[in-house]
């Protein structure tokens, strides 16, 4: 009973960690679109296309469940254009739907820590004659990673349990192992066990985040 | 100070000419010249919302001139084009950025940087200097600004005055033509400010260029070359300290200096 569950998680595991090398970095083009001043002005009115279209986006992720965002990315490819879904559609549409989702969370997140940083740390920046990206890079994104990691560790703990969701389109991982080893066995331990493991291992992302916390503690702003 | 070595007839380090900024309808700076001619210290002086500020913010390329213009020796970065300053390429604002230095009211300085880190980032990332030059010279201006053994702490462990001290290093390490203090000790309490005040001496003593916004009357009188006061976007009044602080001629620098007990 535990190997079926360990078998399960280990596929949980890996909708978590693709979804986390999907969405953190895909947050932050996200994030900027978000902040983006560029566009048009309409008399007093400013038309502002990018930021426009990454607050629909935002909005549409955050506003919308996830399981259902799933099962749109799932069935979008054969109701729009007609292709056939294979077997491996289903955990495809998985990890896409989980990545553009976070990717939202995350950009609103990096979108507070950026804003957060005070005005001052761009003029002395730019007083000194970093570039864009440099005072991006170096200057601001180091700062931004210590003001949102609370705010991350939020997320990313939620992720672990978000990874049952899976189960709502077929994807085999614990929760949907744990369902239905508690049918086959008429007895709920494999929901105890199932609990357990989310939480170990919630409780080593605990730890790991407080390792990073730790390692920038070095400073206060 | 400074007087010694000055040279008047020399072309201005910094040179400003009949310069405007406004703020949608409030108009700022109506009309400011100043400029600043090597190794000389001016002392910029006059009630908050004057335009001190807002002048030292358009010399350092953080604000657009509206009218005017701005060079820096032989370097023009904003010439006026009837009634409007137009700017050069991105390439001469970052060579005008390479001659002046900034410090600010509120140090920003960059927490998550050491003391030398903030010392010898740009020189070694805007300037592409080589590490051991651009760390020696940082040793020298640590020692300089009595910040011995700082050097790898971080600004949160330090004073306010020793940040502000840090940032002063900070902007001289790229070794600037001029340096532009924006109210450099008004965050600070007495103690501190003497210590920031000192340095500033110690660069006036050794004829660094200065354009040094301030609310210290003893420190102006005792340093600056020359003292401008500014109210209400113009400049009212100029001229040595002694004069200007001890026996103003305008109205309304009587007025303010009274104000402030001078």
């Amino acid at each position: 009973m535990v190997g079926m569950l360990g078998e399960g998680f280990l596929v949980s595991l890996q909708i978590f960690a693709l979804t986390l090398v999907g969405a953190i970095p895909l947050g932050v083009p996200v994030a900027l679109a978000r902040m983006s001043t560029w566009g048009i002005s309409l008399g007093r009115f400013r038309l502002r296309p990018v930021a426009l279209i990454a607050r629909f986006y935002i909005s549409v992720m955050r506003g919308t469940p996830l399981m259902l965002q799933m099962f749109a990315i799932y069935f979008a490819p054969y109701y729009v254009f007609g292709i056939q879904l294979t077997a491996d559609s289903k955990w495809q549409a998985t990890i896409v739907a989980f990545i553009v989702n976070y990717a939202a969370y995350f950009a609103e997140i990096y979108r507070s820590g950026i804003q957060s940083i005070p005005r001052g740390q761009y003029e002395a920046a730019e007083v000194l004659g970093y570039s864009r990206l440099q005072t991006f890079g170096k200057i601001v994104l180091p700062q931004v990673v210590k003001r949102i990691l609370p705010a991350m560790g939020n997320e990313i703990i939620t992720l672990v349990k978000d990874t049952s969701l899976a189960f709502a389109i077929g994807v085999a991982e614990m929760f949907s192992t744990a369902k239905a080893l508690v049918a086959s066995q008429v007895s709920m331990v494999p929901f105890a066990l199932a609990a357990a493991f989310y939480w170990v291992f919630n409780f080593a992302v605990e730890i790991v985040l407080g390792r990073v916390e730790k390692h920038l503690d070095y400073y206060h702003d | 100070m400074g007087q010694a070595q000055r040279r008047p007839d020399a072309r201005p380090v910094v040179s400003m000419v009949n310069v405007r900024k406004s703020f949608g309808d409030v108009a700022v700076l109506k009309g400011v010249t100043l400029e600043v001619r090597p190794g000389e210290t001016v002392a910029v002086i006059g009630p908050s919302g004057g335009g001190k500020s807002t002048l030292l913010r358009c010399a350092t390329l953080l604000e657009r001139l509206d009218a005017g213009s701005l060079a820096y020796g032989d370097l023009e970065v904003a010439r006026d084009e009837g009634g409007r300053a137009v700017y050069g390429s991105a390439a001469v604002e970052r060579a005008a950025k390479a001659r002046f230095g900034l410090v600010f009211q509120n140090y920003n300085l960059f927490p998550h940087y050491t003391v030398m880190k903030n010392i010898t980032d740009a020189p070694r990332c805007v300037q592409k200097r080589p590490r051991a030059e651009v760390e020696a010279q940082a040793r020298e201006l640590i020692a300089k600004m009595g910040l011995e053994g700082c050097e790898d702490k971080v600004p949160c462990q330090l004073s306010g005055g020793q940040q502000q001290r840090v940032s002063i290093a900070r902007a001289l390490a790229m070794n600037p033509k001029v340096m532009y203090f924006d109210e450099p000790t008004s965050a600070l309490d007495p103690e501190l400010t003497a210590e920031v005040l000192k340095v500033i001496k110690l660069l006036a003593a050794e004829n660094m260029t200065m354009v040094v916004v301030t609310h210290e009357m003893s420190f102006a009188r005792e340093v600056a070359d020359r003292v401008v006061f500014m109210d209400g976007g113009v400049v009212v009044e100029q001229g040595p300290a002694a004069q200007v602080i001890d026996h103003p001629r305008e109205a309304r620098t009587q007025a303010f200096l009274h104000r402030i007990g001078e």
